[in-house]
């Protein structure tokens, strides 16, 4: 199924879906299920917060509108996985970690054990931070023994 | 009142009799009553006379209770003939003669038990324990095979001390030179007996473990999936906080009772037996002497114990006291901190500490007295066998090796005793543990599962109530109802508080069983098939929606845990729940629940509507399940729940009676009774119950307005 819209980014740099010939409209790409399926069910919400378009699958996409509705996704998704625990400040919480990740080495302070989130596959973690970024362990056992060691004491 | 004495010549028996156990003075007394074919027959006390009347079937008996004291009252009309007065420990015979009067027969489908009576835990109950470690029959056996094994191991170390002392250092002392040969076997022999006794007590202390942390584990699952299965009356009559501290903790303290205390008493005892046997083949007198005191000493420390156990027994009381008072305030610290009553809460803390702290300043006194107590009984004890002792060595009934072995034995037995003198409080408390965990296993739920259920037929949603009646306990909240629903059809319920509207629902869902009639759905009576059977056609929507820690994916699937990703969206969709989760920052991995992402009201409930509609229920049930929201919240949920009611049987309760336009007939309810049935427009045209409950709430809107 190929939908019939086309979505560009206008000149205020904002994405703009036009849906069958009718005037664009400036809108979000959102993930509905951003963890256990990011590809699927994907929302084009428009400012008031009601979806425009939904895309129950990238793949039902024209190559064109695929790459369109990527790049918006892509400037929404900010979480950073995490490679390293280089140093934990404290073993309790709040606890400043200074860690590798595929976007730099950086600083993320953990408020609470709480905040650590195991997701389905029991070894992919969501870690948020007291500002609330996300970051994201794909696979705690295929990290470092130095890091495995470190995290285990917070889990 | 005449006393025609002679009906009773014929040794009549009573259709139903009755204990008076209350005087018409009000005191407690032991009369009877009794019930014959043609007459009442009542005395006031075993010496009194029988008094009686004929019956007739203009009487008439009125019953009611208050502070446990139930009042009988024999009318004829509007006159009172005779009042009785009984407490409701008569209870199931006051019911049966209330039956027989009214039925002609005491046969009843639902003979209500007696209200269960405390006893005190025996500690047989831990027998019970033994269903759940049968299967682990075989290690258990292994377990007490090593533990004779260590024991014994340990014993053997103070036998050698025996050749130490009369074959090296005494006759060293004597002028002989030591055998360096001989001391290396024997001390060969004393690092053997440690490392054996090392190595059985690890293995039988881990394996015993291993067994008890188990049998604790199926206790704790068998536990909770029996609690799950009973109905919602035992949930209402418990404590949350009491069923989770029976099966989180209780469970846990068994365990460590199996693994530590009975482990250790089971290796104290052996031990006893082992050394007796062994000091007895030494030198019997030396032995008896040695032994004699030990009852003694055990006695004195159990007294010691008992006096403590009473003072603990307190401690744990005021410390009750001190966290009720936490668990009081901090749930309900909105309302202290509106009311500006912090101060009187730390008070109200303090003092409980308080007390807490005396009662405690007062069993420490004892307790600090305990230890150098046990000691001291047990030097005593030592004190004798090193008299006696010296006298035979004098005698030369026996050697200096004999005396230290002795003392090496008895030494590292007074020790145990103390712990030893603890096992009898220990028992009880795992006892009573056991007991409150039966508890929940014996239960049976009052919502049973049938013999031989049949299977659920198509359903289309009609339900059928037929003359239904229910009590709950002896209070009757709902009376001879009978009411038709068709298919698909929407019933709004309406009626003050009180009126039976939500138990209605819960007979409806099989929370509770009918007590008179029945209810059938599509012809087939609900007590004839599987409850999980007949529940997955029903859709619940409450007014508190209740979200478990999950995704809120999880959270709309959880009645159909294989529902796909579209499934699952097209389900938020028409609770008109997508666009805000998909606002939320995960959007469907969001955490929600106790612990995850704080949502509104109106949130919580979409999403509880989004579950019900998964399911594609036949029958859907909406219990004011929009009150809990503001108005405007409230005409985005009825969308949802228009979308949700199409082409299903519905039941709605709801306070605002606007919110039930649209259904098709409406029932009035009133003190268990339906008073009205029909439309809104054909009710209020009748200007009865239902125009009145309409009007009294449109006067109230309209001051609500007028005063904003």
């Amino acid at each position: 199924m190929s939908t019939d819209f086309t979505l560009e980014r206008n000149s205020a740099g904002r994405w703009c879906l036009s849906l069958g010939g009718q005037a664009s409209e400036p809108v979000q790409a959102v993930r509905s299920f951003p963890l256990s399926a990011p590809d699927e069910a994907i929302g084009l919400v428009g400012d008031d917060g009601h979806e425009r378009l939904h895309i129950p699958h990238l793949n039902t996409l024209s190559a064109a509108q695929r790459e369109a509705v990527t790049a918006a996704l892509a400037e929404r998704d900010f979480c950073p996985r995490i490679s390293r625990i280089r140093s934990v400040s404290t073993f309790a919480t709040p606890s400043t970690w200074v860690v590798d990740t595929d976007r730099g080495t950086t600083e993320l302070v953990l408020k609470g054990e709480e905040d650590i989130r195991r997701l389905r596959e029991r070894s992919r973690l969501l870690i948020t931070s007291a500002h609330g970024v996300v970051f994201e362990i794909p696979d705690s056992a295929a990290l470092d023994r130095a890091s495995r060691k470190l995290l285990e004491r917070f889990l | 009142m005449d006393r025609p004495t002679s009906i009773f010549a014929d040794a009549e028996l009573p259709l139903a009799q009755l204990s008076l156990d209350i005087n018409a003075d009000g005191r407690f007394a032991a009369g009877e009553l009794q019930l014959h074919t043609r007459h009442w027959r009542w005395r006031a006390g075993p010496e009194s006379d029988w008094a009686a009347i004929e019956r007739q079937s203009t009487h008439r008996l009125k019953e009611r209770d208050h502070g446990g004291v139930a009042t009988l009252d024999l009318m004829d009309g509007d006159t009172l003939l005779q009042r009785w007065h009984c407490t409701l420990a008569q209870h199931t015979e006051l019911r049966a003669l209330l039956r027989v009067f009214e039925h002609g027969h005491a046969q009843s489908d639902d003979d209500l038990p007696d209200p269960e009576v405390e006893t005190p835990p025996s500690t047989w109950v831990l027998l019970r324990l033994w269903r759940f470690a049968c299967p682990y029959r075989w290690q258990l056996l292994l377990g007490f095979v090593l533990t004779l094994a260590s024991t014994a191991a340990t014993l053997v170390p103070p036998y050698l001390t025996i050749p130490l002392m009369d074959d090296v250092l005494i006759p060293f002392q004597n002028g002989q030179a030591i055998d360096p040969v001989l001391v290396g076997w024997l001390l060969g022999g004393l690092l053997g007996a440690g490392l054996l006794a090392w190595g059985l007590g690890w293995a039988r202390t881990w394996l015993l473990a291993l067994v008890s942390e188990r049998i604790a584990a199926d206790l704790r699952t068998s536990a909770f999936e029996h609690l799950l299965g009973l109905s919602l009356d035992y949930f209402g009559a418990k404590r949350t906080g009491d069923l989770m501290a029976r099966i989180g903790s209780e469970t846990d303290r068994l365990s460590v009772f199996l693994s530590l205390h009975a482990l250790d008493f089971a290796t104290d005892v052996l031990m006893l037996g082992m050394t007796s046997v062994i000091l007895f083949s030494i030198n019997p007198w030396l032995a008896l002497v040695t032994l004699l005191p030990l009852p003694f000493i055990a006695w004195m420390i159990h007294l010691v114990r008992d006096r403590l156990r009473t003072g603990f027994e307190k401690v744990d009381r005021v410390w009750g006291d001190v966290t009720s008072v936490l668990a009081d305030t901090i749930p309900g610290i909105r309302v202290v901190k509106a009311f500006a009553q912090e101060r009187r809460e730390a008070q109200r803390f303090k003092t409980a500490n308080q007390h807490n702290l005396e009662v405690n300043d007062r069993i420490n006194k004892t307790w600090s007295l305990f230890t150098p107590t046990v000691t001291l009984l047990t030097d005593i004890g030592l004190l004798v066998v090193w008299g006696f002792g010296i006298w035979q060595v004098s005698q030369g009934d026996i050697t200096v090796g004999v005396l230290t072995a002795f003392i090496a034995y008895i030494g590292r037995f007074y020790g145990r005793l103390d712990s030893m003198s603890r096992i009898v409080s220990v028992t009880q408390k795992a006892a009573a543990g056991a007991k409150r965990i039966f508890d929940i296993l014996d239960h049976q739920s009052s919502v049973p599962e049938p013999a031989d259920p049949l299977p659920m037929p198509p359903v289309t949603g009609a339900l059928r109530l037929d003359r239904v009646g229910f009590r709950y306990g002896s209070r009757s909240v709902i009376r001879d109802l009978s009411l038709d629903i068709r298919p698909g059809e929407m019933i709004g319920l309406v009626g003050h508080s009180g009126s039976g509207k939500s138990t209605l629902v819960n007979l409806l869902c099989r929370f509770y069983d009918v007590s008179e009639g029945r209810i059938l759905a599509d012809g087939v009576d609900l007590r004839q098939v599987r409850v999980a059977d007949y529940r997955q056609h029903i859709g619940l929507v409450l007014q508190e929606p209740f979200l478990f820690f999950g995704s809120v994916a999880d959270n709309i699937a959880y009645g159909r845990p294989g529902a796909t990703r579209e499934q699952i969206v097209a389900a938020a969709r028409a609770a008109h729940a997508h666009d805000f989760i998909l606002r939320l920052p995960h959007g469907y991995d969001s955490l929600v629940g106790e612990r995850g992402q704080g949502l509104s009201g109106g949130e919580r409930q979409r999403i509880s509507i989004a579950r019900a509609l998964l399911i594609d229920p036949k029958i859907l049930i909406l219990d004011e399940a929009t009150s809990a929201v503001d108005t405007e919240t409230e005409k985005e949920i009825q969308k949802a729940l228009d979308n949700l009611v199409q082409g299903r049987t519905t039941i709605a309760i709801a306070h605002r009676l606007s919110t039930l336009r649209k259904a098709d007939r409406l029932v009035v309810m009133d003190r268990g009774e339906i008073v009205e049935v029909g439309p809104h427009d054909e009710l209020m045209a009748r200007e009865g119950h239902y125009w009145r409950l309409y009007q009294a709430q449109l006067r109230h809107e309209k001051e609500l307005q007028e005063a904003a």
